[in-house]
């Protein structure tokens, strides 16, 4: 029913809306000789108050599949269902998953007047494929995105220690550097990084490791 | 990722402050005030609220509680725009009646959530001024609080406080019931009756701090046993 109104929801609601959304974040993928390498922090703030502390911006949509959510949450949360329940009804009717490329093509096409940016993380049969995903239509093939507020202070850590020969231990480390660097210049990004590594094998999830520990250990180790 | 904060402008405050010529649009919105907040324990779950319904600088009503029996097993606390808090309790009683004719049982607290995080999205162009928190028990009979914002995002938590308090609540039972930002303490599980006077405590100190919370507070208490309320009274200026 909003379809041909899109433009205009798009920019504005056409009813002026008495409180703000909750935004603003630091996301990250890349791929490696590993597989693929996601990781986000765990702050939700709503213009000033730090609404979660404790979100989960990295939700897996099934076994081989990963999605990073950044941009309002209730936007994400719903994607996230749409998506998963495509992916699962074209696995049940055509016996196989589809490639993440498909994915993003499905889900840019059921998005119209929301906000936020979907990395989606998989290894298919291709190979591993990671596509950005924004409710303005992009859908770009890549194998580096950072997305959110906090997305530049990544990129500085990502350009400088991505490379395609790293091991598991190194990419999580300069993921976690990244993310920790992001949130602690980022006002809008903090709290914990969750890190999620996606394989042929499926994923699997380090523990999410608060970032406050790691600040006063940095401390520690600068001698200060 | 939850926006919990309440908007600063509430009706007609405006009004009193002269800043110029300015349009004015009808708004279908109005703030009315309240703080809700909701705890889970090991076997039970407390939802409480205020009982002040404000609007501007007048109170509408001294004895207006925000917390509405769902089921056996849940109750809902609704803060924000009381309209639309009373539409949406409606529809979501309307909902469970349906759901119990058609799967003949009540729905479960997690039910109920998702139900009411799809029921807030369908009107993503339009919200409904509410914030939500559901408190109530699961079905292995551990307590559970789920809390909304206005379009729907939803997570399971231990402990929220939502409405116009509510930043100044939630640091305080994440230092209490979370024994968060302190160093060298034991954490203790929280008890029934801890975690009551503690949100006796909690009210007192908001309607201290906040113009929009006071008159009195209704702490509904959730158990196995069924659901029983208690009326506290707060500051009432």
């Amino acid at each position: 029913p909003q379809a041909s109104n899109v433009h205009a929801l798009m920019s504005e609601h056409t009813v002026p809306l008495p409180f703000p959304m909750s935004h603003g974040t630091t996301t990250l993928a890349f791929l490696f000789q590993g597989g693929v390498l996601a990781a986000a922090d765990t702050r939700s703030s709503c213009s000033g108050l730090v609404a979660c502390p404790a979100s989960q911006k990295i939700r897996p949509i099934h076994s081989h599949l990963v999605g990073t959510t950044s941009g309002t949450s209730a936007d994400c949360a719903l994607w996230k269902r749409i998506l998963s329940r495509e992916l699962r009804l074209y696995q049940l009717r055509h016996g196989r998953r589809l490639s993440t490329s498909g994915a993003g093509g499905g889900a840019s096409a059921d998005l119209g007047g929301t906000s936020g940016g979907l990395q989606k993380a998989s290894p298919s049969s291709s190979g591993p494929g990671l596509w950005y995903v924004c409710s303005d239509g992009t859908r770009l093939r890549g194998s580096l995105f950072s997305v959110g507020s906090g997305s530049p202070y990544a990129y500085s850590i990502l350009d400088q220690g991505v490379r395609w020969g790293l091991t598991v231990e190194e990419a999580t480390s300069v993921a976690r550097e990244a993310v920790y660097r992001a949130a602690h210049r980022d006002a809008w990004s903090g709290n914990c990084v969750d890190v999620y590594h996606v394989t042929s094998k499926g994923w699997t999830r380090r523990k999410r490791e608060d970032l406050k520990e790691e600040y006063y250990r940095e401390k520690g180790r600068q001698g200060r | 990722m939850l926006s919990s904060n309440a908007f600063v402008d509430p009706g007609k405050m405006k009004d009193y402050h002269y800043t110029g010529p300015v349009e004015h649009r009808f708004s279908p919105y109005s703030f009315n005030g309240g703080t809700v907040l909701a705890v889970a324990g090991e076997d039970f779950a407390i939802v409480a609220s205020d009982t002040r319904l404000s609007e501007g600088y007048s109170i509408h009503s001294r004895d207006s509680p925000k917390c509405y029996k769902l089921t056996d097993t849940t109750v809902i606390g609704c803060s924000g725009f009381h309209g639309d808090c009373l539409t949406l309790t409606k529809i979501i009683d309307a909902r469970l009646k349906m759901y119990k004719h058609s799967n003949n049982k009540t729905m479960t607290s997690g039910a109920i959530a998702a139900m009411l995080s799809t029921i807030l999205y369908g009107r993503r162009f339009f919200p409904y001024y509410v914030y939500n928190i559901i408190g109530g028990l699961d079905e292995h009979g551990k307590g559970a609080v789920y809390s909304f914002d206005p379009v729907g995002s939803y997570q399971r938590d231990t402990y929220k406080a939502g409405g116009s308090a509510s930043a100044m609540l939630q640091p305080l039972l994440d230092n209490q019931i979370g024994f968060k930002n302190m160093e060298g303490v034991q954490h203790v599980p929280l008890t029934q009756d801890k975690a009551v006077q503690l949100v006796k405590d909690v009210f007192i100190s908001a309607a201290e701090r906040d113009v929009y919370t006071g008159d009195a507070l209704r702490v509904c208490i959730i158990t196995k046993e069924g659901i029983s309320e208690q009326t506290v009274p707060l500051r009432k200026d």
